[in-house]
């Protein structure tokens, strides 16, 4: 023997323990390290093309096609004419397709997972044991929503053709979490890979060739920022779903306003990773590990910011830097390698670039005795303390293996320091006490909290942020509805371009006398549970249909729109109150607007110039949406998920925030109320803009709302030009979500404005509602609306 | 809210005495506030435990040299109903000849004089396994203390300890009232440790914890604490006739636990998995484990013991294949 194992013996070093990558460079090698694009079932040589690099070695794999607006067009073309024979397949016709993927990944596990690491850098450890069997469960999952999407989703059909935006940190896993669902819903795609990871994908374009996936269905178009913008853009498109930064994911929310686009956003975060002082620390250890160093800290979920209970920080900190000596890094390849190379040069230099920031405002840094390899982009684990959350790397998001660290006292400061962030994506809670980590886990503004656990991930189980992380969910069936469409809306007319004539500032002339006989009544506005009057004075008149003067309505401004959030944010108990306590108060309403529903048809038929007969069918079917969102007010359950681990994931529904609502001009009671009702009945605060044309029906609703004990706050009323307050709305960064029922071009300038701060937005798409079809204008569709899914792990076991 | 402060000193539960390296870990007085210390949550135990033989591995010249390491760290053991003194002196042969030597001269190891960490038998077995194994160098390992159950009085207890001891045994593997930590008396189970500690006198003592009769693996981290509290040089998972015996979860938290004990005493306790550790792979997941735990010190036979008895035929087939490229037989092994 040549080697001398007497030292070896001694030394007991690790060794290297490369994984082979013969096979995944002949595979390379077979397709002339030059990849096209993959249209309708074939490849479609590109233009141009870039190079695909790896970043352990800087060498370069292979030459990328750089897809071009022609590109996606074919690819556009290839997918619409596919796309209704794919739905008419049928579920089981579909699910045999989405099993026999699952299959084919399954086949080829290795060559991806090392193909995988070759590409992104990450290790062939996470590859293998992660990724690559997550894409073969997500496709296998969803196979099964294919199978039951005809009797579980009734009503419902796919949206279309979908453009699909991933990103560089799960290559293959997004592309799995973004085509699995689409196809399973009966949409065909049209997907774009990050420009530094496309490799797995192409191959994915072999699998679907060989499970002899009808042409068209799947799509791939590799290129760079131009090319997803082409995506975006593309006016053969149904439906973008993006992942990737929120600077991007606010481009592409611009970019689409108004066209009717369907849109799910996953976005970046700066999730907390809490550890309370009864917490399994070494345990809490290990998850730091799982959190910030798993995939380089390049995960839009990575446990970021360190909170720890003050009294065992010092322990859990000095445990953390024991541990991160014991952290090997290297070639990714190697089977004992922990941390692999960053994907880019650019990233490389990003989170070096944030790293100095943080220590040269104060942030003191540690890092492992050892060093890095030179030769690839290698950036070793990093522990910053003495940040404060006013520190820049507590704040911004840096994509890679660093950890900054703080202490709180209690947990309701935990909480507060949690919630400080315009991010809400996901959070780890470490606690021996379920007591501590049930309530917790409801106060915290994240997608996905995880409860002594973290990242961790299935099809089963929804993943998408709140706030600034995006909307949308991916997996579990609240990613379905992601990919499905209510089948009443291609039934919806476009709103009649013909506007009536809006009402003027000022006194309108004289009424037809009917007022003179009661007092006078003095137009207010409605914030924080008492009538107020608008802050800049003005009064508009109110002209029934045959231009006589009815009544005055305050002009609300922007400061009365910020007066009316403040009040709705002042609201805190409304969320926390029971469905119990909501639906009681919901059925008060009903009950006192029952009481005056004679003198609310005749205002409805004197405003709207409608039959007696009409106007008295929308009081009553107003009293019956109270009754409506009483009922649903306690019974919106959560769902629990069943992922494959000893625990459960509870999928909960939480109210947004504030919604803010412009209301439609048809039947503007109705309206209000289908719009206000399922809103409020989950918890949210509503500030809301009426009908311009008609508000007196919004406005006379006031006594109604005060005598029902309904909270201040919960309910805001806000007369006045519903263009310009929904755009303050929609500017508002304290608004949660934001509801549009006008023109399509002011449903276009909301959509646009919410970019800011990434708010949910839900419009008619400029088209009439029916708000008497129950079918479309009551129940589950409004209610997904006014809520969203937070998604809680909660492995057990003593 | 406080910014964490670079350089504070963290705060231990008991003084650091800087101990000297080689001085035993003593009986040191009862502290319940380090049985209140220990937690452990067993799915985040269970995924770390899962794993860790996923991250680590070591192939070709290392993997050879980490069995040799392992061989080095074997407690040979035989505890049968129908252990003799012939079957005792052939395990020892084994014992001092651990691999064929053609093989140690195939892979060139003549000078590391490779044996086994001890031989482990039952008291009455001392007897034969110190004359087999006389001027070896190797140890004689007793189990004591009325092995498996350890459930006779005290005094029937303390004598089986002296007997084995004065028998020649240099090292004991006592036996825990499983009672005591079921019933949380961790008072009574710190007294029973501490007087068989002294009752052992120079020999090494090793405490059994029977982990797969704890019930949790808190009441494993409580037990392990209060072992080592009470004097313990070792503490090891199993007896080998529990329903579980040696699994990595287990492990992990005794390891953990001699960490977490380390950092408050600065006393090294060593760690022994035994009962069900047949293959060379296992035998390396728990060099792994020990290395990543408790670091490189850990991986001698001063501080870890592998009890077993079959796991040295498949280690030996391994380091064949090794040799020769061929995979082997085990027929080609000397029995064990």
């Amino acid at each position: 023997m040549a080697t001398n194992l007497a030292a070896l013996f001694h030394s007991l070093d690790y060794g290297p323990a490369p994984e082979a990558s013969a096979e995944a460079q002949a595979w390379l090698d077979r397709h002339g390290r030059k990849f096209g694009h993959f249209v309708n079932g074939a490849w479609r040589p590109g233009r141009k093309y870039f190079d695909s690099v790896n970043p352990a070695t800087k060498k370069k794999l292979a030459d990328v096609a750089l897809g071009s607006k022609e590109d996606v067009d074919a690819a556009v073309k290839a997918a619409r004419k596919a796309q209704p024979g794919w739905a008419a397949l049928g579920g089981f016709g579909r699910a045999k397709y989405l099993y026999a993927l699952a299959r084919h990944i399954q086949k080829h596990t290795r060559l991806l997972a090392v193909l995988e690491t070759l590409d992104n850098g990450k290790t062939i450890r996470e590859t293998r044991d992660i990724d690559i069997p997550l894409v073969a469960r997500h496709f296998l999952y969803h196979a099964g929503w294919a199978q039951l999407l005809e009797s579980e989703l009734k009503d419902m059909e796919p949206v279309g053709v979908c453009g699909q935006i991933i990103p560089w940190n799960f290559p293959l896993l997004m592309l799995a979490w973004k085509i699995a669902p689409a196809l399973a819903a009966g949409n065909t795609v049209i997907l774009k890979p990050a420009e530094f990871t496309s490799l797995t994908a192409l191959a994915f374009a072999e699998i679907c060739q060989a499970a002899e996936l009808p042409k068209g269905v799947v799509n791939i178009v590799t290129g760079e920022g131009e090319t997803g913008a082409a995506i975006v853009d593309h006016p053969g498109i149904d439906k973008i779903a993006f992942t990737g930064s929120t600077e991007v994911g606010r481009l592409i929310r611009r970019a689409t306003a108004g066209t009717g686009k369907k849109l799910s956003l996953e976005l970046g975060g700066k999730s907390p990773f809490i550890v309370f002082d009864d917490a399994d620390i070494d345990s809490a250890v290990e998850g730091v590990v799982d959190a910030i160093w798993f995939n380089q800290g390049q995960v839009c979920c990575a446990g970021s910011r360190l909170l720890l209970q003050e009294g065992i920080a010092e322990r859990m900190i000095a445990k953390l830097r024991a541990r991160m000596e014991t952290l090997r890094i290297g070639n990714p390849l190697d089977k004992a390698v922990d941390i692999g190379a960053i994907v880019a040069a650019v990233q490389w230099q990003r989170i070096d670039a944030l790293v100095k920031q943080g220590v040269s405002e104060g942030a003191a840094i540690w890092q492992p005795s050892w060093s890095c390899p030179t030769e690839g982009w290698f950036y070793p684990p990093t522990l910053l303390t003495d940040v404060q959350p006013a520190s820049t790397v507590m704040q911004v998001e840096i994509f890679g293996p660093v950890l900054a660290a703080m202490t709180f006292r209690t947990p309701a400061e935990a909480v507060e320091i949690a919630n400080n962030t315009p991010y809400g994506l996901a959070a780890s809670l470490w606690t021996e006490n379920i007591n501590l980590a049930l309530d917790m886990a409801p106060k915290i503004k994240a997608g996905v909290v995880w409860v002594n656990c973290t990242n961790q991930f299935d099809a089963s189980v929804g993943f998408g942020g709140y706030r600034e992380s995006g909307f949308g969910r991916e997996g579990g069936i609240e990613g379905m509805w992601e990919y499905l469409k209510p089948n009443w809306e291609k039934t919806q007319a476009a709103l009649p371009a013909k506007k009536r004539k809006k009402p003027l500032i000022g006194p309108g002339g004289a009424g037809d006398g009917a007022e003179i006989v009661s007092i006078d009544r003095t137009s207010k506005l409605f914030i924080g549970g008492r009538q107020v009057r608008p802050d800049g004075g003005y009064s508009r008149t109110i002209l029934d249909p045959q231009g006589k003067r009815m009544g005055e309505a305050g002009e609300g401004n922007r400061k009365d729109i910020r007066d009316a959030v403040e009040a709705a944010l002042a609201q805190r108990g409304w969320a926390s109150l029971s469905g119990h306590g909501r639906a009681q108060i919901l059925y008060y309403l009903g009950e006192n607007l029952a009481e005056r529903r004679d003198e609310f048809a005749a205002l409805l038929a004197r405003m709207g110039g409608a039959p007696a007969r009409q106007a008295k069918s929308e009081v009553e079917k107003s009293l019956e949406r109270c009754f409506a969102y009483a009922a649903w007010a306690d019974k919106y359950d959560g769902l629990v998920h069943n992922p494959p681990l000893r625990g459960v994931a509870l999928a909960m529904n939480e109210p947004m925030g504030i919604v803010g609502i412009a209301c439609p001009d048809e039947a503007p009671l109705l309206g209000f109320m289908s719009l206000a009702l399922p809103a409020i009945a989950m918890g949210n605060r509503v500030v809301a803009v009426p009908s311009p044309l008609a508000p007196l029906a919004a406005t006379a609703l006031y006594q109604v709302i005060e005598t029902s004990d309904v909270p201040a706050g919960v309910i805001n009323i806000v007369t006045g030009d519903r263009e310009e307050l929904a755009c303050v709305l929609a500017d508002h960064q304290a608004v949660d979500a934001l509801w549009y029922f006008g023109s399509r071009d002011g449903g276009a300038d909301i959509e646009r404005r919410a970019a800011e701060n990434l708010k949910r937005t839900f419009t008619n798409r400029g088209r009439a509602f029916d708000w008497h079809d129950n079918r479309q204008s009551e129940g589950r569709h409004f209610l997904r609306q006014a809520t969203q899914v937070k998604n809680i792990w909660i492995p057990y076991g003593e | 809210m406080a910014a964490i402060q670079a350089s504070k000193q963290d705060k231990p539960t008991l003084t650091v005495v800087p101990a000297d390296k080689d001085a035993r870990n003593p009986i040191r007085p009862f502290d319940p506030d380090l049985v209140d210390l220990c937690r452990a949550n067993l799915s985040a135990i269970e995924r770390r435990a899962a794993s860790l033989p996923k991250r680590r591995t070591v192939k070709k010249d290392w993997q050879a040299a980490w069995l040799l390491k392992a061989i080095a760290c074997t407690d040979l053991t035989t505890l049968s109903g129908d252990d003799t003194p012939g079957r005792v002196a052939r395990l020892c042969a084994k014992a001092r000849h651990p691999l064929r030597e053609d093989l140690v001269h195939a892979l060139g190891i003549e000078a590391l004089a490779l044996r086994v960490g001890a031989v482990c038998v039952y008291p009455t077995m001392v007897g034969a396994a110190v004359r087999a194994l006389e001027g070896s160098g190797i140890p004689v390992a007793s189990v004591a203390t009325a092995f498996p159950a350890g459930l006779s009085t005290m005094a029937t207890r303390l004598a089986d300890i002296k007997a084995a001891v004065e028998a020649g045994a240099q090292e004991i593997d006592i036996v825990v009232t499983r009672a005591h930590v079921l019933t949380g008396n961790w008072r009574a189970l710190y007294e029973e440790v501490a007087q068989c500690r002294e009752a052992c006198g120079a020999a090494h003592m090793k405490t059994i914890l029977a982990t797969g009769e704890l019930g949790t693996l808190r009441n494993v981290a409580r037990a392990s604490m209060v072992a080592m509290m009470a004097g313990s040089d070792f503490i090891k998972t199993s007896t080998g006739k529990e329903d579980v015996n040696a699994i990595l979860p287990v492990g992990l938290v005794m390891t953990r636990a001699i960490r977490q004990y380390k950092e408050l005493t600065g006393h090294d306790v060593g760690f022994k998995p035994a009962g069900g550790i047949r293959s060379a792979k296992q035998a390396l997941d728990w060099l792994i484990l020990m290395r990543e735990e408790l670091g490189r010190a850990w991986q001698e036979p001063t501080l870890f013991r592998l009890g077993a008895s079959t796991l040295l035929s498949d280690i030996e087939r391994q380091l064949d294949h090794y040799a020769t490229g061929r995979y082997a037989a085990y027929n080609h092994q000397p029995l064990v």
